[in-house]
């Protein structure tokens, strides 16, 4: 039977990096994820691996590049700003397809915002971030038990794909703490041999891993044409979402992370007091799990987003669905979180008055 | 004397101008590879700069940077694979300016990695603008009035920069611009290698090297700007060495 481990989110997720055969780490402190470093400074020496607590977010996340190339499992953790400043070497190791786990523990912005949950970064992590054409895998959990299996998740995807996987979480979910399960390391993909690494060229022609392709046609255009194509792979393969009375439902609520938790909580109130509330909460945000939101339309009069920033997320939401249906917004930016009352008072409130009808 | 072909080094024509320093220092590179055997267990850096297609001549496994960031990929690289031999070679914009932090602190922490520094006092890639080595009074294409005379400050030396940090094992600076200073440059590249070799830590070495096309200057008159002008702001020998 797997045990049950009560830990704080962050900690969590660094106990299951290393779980899922982490061999490096490197990161900058930032609040609100600092004890995704100070957990790893202790326990990867212990396993063998390698914790670097680096100069910069630019150096860690440079030091992942050099990590991944040498084959290592590897993994960097920030918060929004330090996020920002890594998005020059993500674009690099994305573009060398090399892959590696970055960790996003979101706090208020823009600016140097405030260390309260936010889900400010949305744009930025699912629509590319740095420079050029460019996708990251994107995993948003909504509880500890998501954290523990996505982290590990997270680096199956990353290896198979040889692309960065990135967690999406926010300060709520890194700071607060409940029971999981947590089962041993089983990988749900069979990860090709690494014969891309730089390890010494004994035995073989030398490797070079290197993003200036100076020529356009068959070479930065074929190469920006293979990654699309395994983008649009990846979208196959990667849809990631929980859906909670939607058969029946006449309004749709969705929201990510802790969010999508709260807004569970506001459609069993609602489903109890007899509306005919579902929710859908995207687990994978890039690629965006469109299929669930196309057959609720069918059905669903409504929708609802309710996220922790100004309205990011919702156009992820209309776009799935091609505008079929209206879809209101609740939310704000800077450290406001949503209760289930007034998701509650909102559902009812769109029922009372159903947009496009006179009032 | 007969003439050796560096197993180290493809049998390529380079893309550098006519004088550079670069083409010596990997010749002299390569040659210190083969001499310790080393060739089938290096990994190198590529940086951004003139040198971006150092892979193109060079026989084993090469990663090519963002500017700058060489020391933070070479320290993933090593600490992953600690028995390989892993070095930089970095260009004075990439190593001294957009790179200072990664150069400084990789070298605090005493990475056992070895740094091969191309000092030409200029921006060649990108057509001549100022380095943070440029020389007082020197002409670039963003100091046309000669560096200091628009609070741009005065060139950095490395060496003596990072001489004061714990964790470096060895510093030294030659230039490749006569026979006796090149053959004193191949000691010092080899040097650097065999102190990684040792499980030292970090070792650095600079190389003043000609840019005749930026300095706008012939060939022959490049080898005299290093001797006569740079050397004196830059006086080549050991800075460190334990």
């Amino acid at each position: 039977m797997a045990e049950k481990i009560l830990l704080k989110g962050n900690e969590l997720l660094a106990e299951a990096a290393v779980r899922a055969g982490c061999q490096f780490f490197a990161g900058y402190p930032i609040t609100p994820q600092n004890e995704v470093s100070e957990y790893l400074s202790w326990r990867l020496p212990q396993v063998g691996g390698v914790f670097i607590q680096a100069e910069s977010e630019v150096a860690a996340i440079n030091m992942l590049f050099g990590a991944s190339a040498a084959g290592a499992r590897c993994m960097t953790s920030s918060s929004s700003p330090g996020i920002s400043l890594k998005q020059e070497g993500i674009s690099y190791i994305t573009a060398a397809e090399l892959p590696c786990v970055i960790v996003n523990i979101q706090r208020g912005g823009p600016g140097l915002g405030n260390i309260r949950a936010a889900q400010g970064d949305y744009f930025q992590a699912v629509k590319g971030g740095g420079h050029g054409d460019y996708r990251l895998i994107v995993l948003a959990p909504a509880t500890l038990q998501e954290v523990y299996d996505l982290t590990m998740n997270a680096f199956d995807y990353a290896d198979y794909w040889r692309n960065p996987v990135m967690i999406l979480g926010d300060g709520i979910l890194g700071q607060m703490a409940e029971p999981v399960e947590t089962k041993p390391y089983k990988p749900i993909l069979q990860i090709p041999p690494k014969d891309y690494i730089l390890d010494g060229c004994k035995g073989r022609a030398p490797r070079v891993i290197k993003t200036l392709i100076l020529k356009p046609e068959l070479g930065l255009v074929t190469h920006n044409e293979e990654m699309q194509a395994k983008y649009r792979k990846i979208e196959q393969a990667i849809q990631l979402c929980e859906e909670y009375e939607t058969a029946d439902a006449e309004l749709i609520v969705s929201a990510y992370g802790i969010p999508g938790r709260v807004a569970k909580g506001a459609v069993k109130i609602a489903r109890k007091k007899g509306i005919k509330a579902g929710l859908i909460r995207p687990v994978s945000l890039w690629p965006f799990p469109k299929k669930p939101f196309v057959k609720a339309a069918q059905t669903a009069k409504q929708f609802l987003v309710v996220e922790m920033s100004q309205g990011q997320f919702i156009e992820d939401v209309k776009l799935a669905m091609e505008c079929r249906r209206p879809v209101e917004f609740l939310g704000k930016g800077g450290g406001w979180y949503p209760t289930q009352e007034a998701i509650l008072e909102k559902i009812e409130q769109m029922l009372q008055s159903p947009k496009g009808a006179k009032s | 004397m007969e003439f050796h072909y560096p197993d180290a080094l493809y049998n390529s024509h380079t893309h550098y101008c006519p004088g550079c320093g670069h083409g010596i220092t990997h010749r002299l590179v390569a040659e210190v590879i083969d001499e310790l055997g080393i060739r089938e267990k290096t990994i190198a850096t590529a940086p951004v700069g003139c040198a971006v297609l150092f892979y193109d001549y060079m026989k084993f496994d090469i990663i090519e940077c963002a500017h700058g960031r060489s020391p933070a990929v070479a320290t993933g690289i090593k600490r992953i694979l600690s028995d390989r031999v892993v070095f930089t070679y970095q260009g004075d914009g990439d190593l001294a300016a957009i790179g200072t932090a990664e150069t400084i602190h990789a070298a605090n922490r005493g990475e056992n990695i070895t740094v091969i520094f191309i000092n030409n006092a200029i921006y060649g890639m990108t057509g001549g603008q100022m380095a943070p080595t440029t020389m007082l009074g020197q002409y670039s294409t963003t100091t046309p009035k000669g560096r200091g005379k628009n609070g741009e400050g005065a060139p950095i030396r490395v060496c003596e920069l990072l001489s004061s940090l714990e964790g470096v094992c060895y510093l030294e600076r030659v230039a490749v611009s006569s026979p006796k200073d090149v053959m004193q440059a191949k000691r010092a590249i080899k040097k650097a290698f065999e102190n990684q070799l040792a499980g030292k830590g970090y070792s650095l070495v600079e190389v003043l090297s000609m840019c005749p096309t930026d300095w706008k200057l012939a060939p022959e008159d490049a080898l005299k700007f290093v001797n006569d002008d740079m050397k004196k702001i830059f006086p080549l020998g050991v800075f460190k060495d334990r």
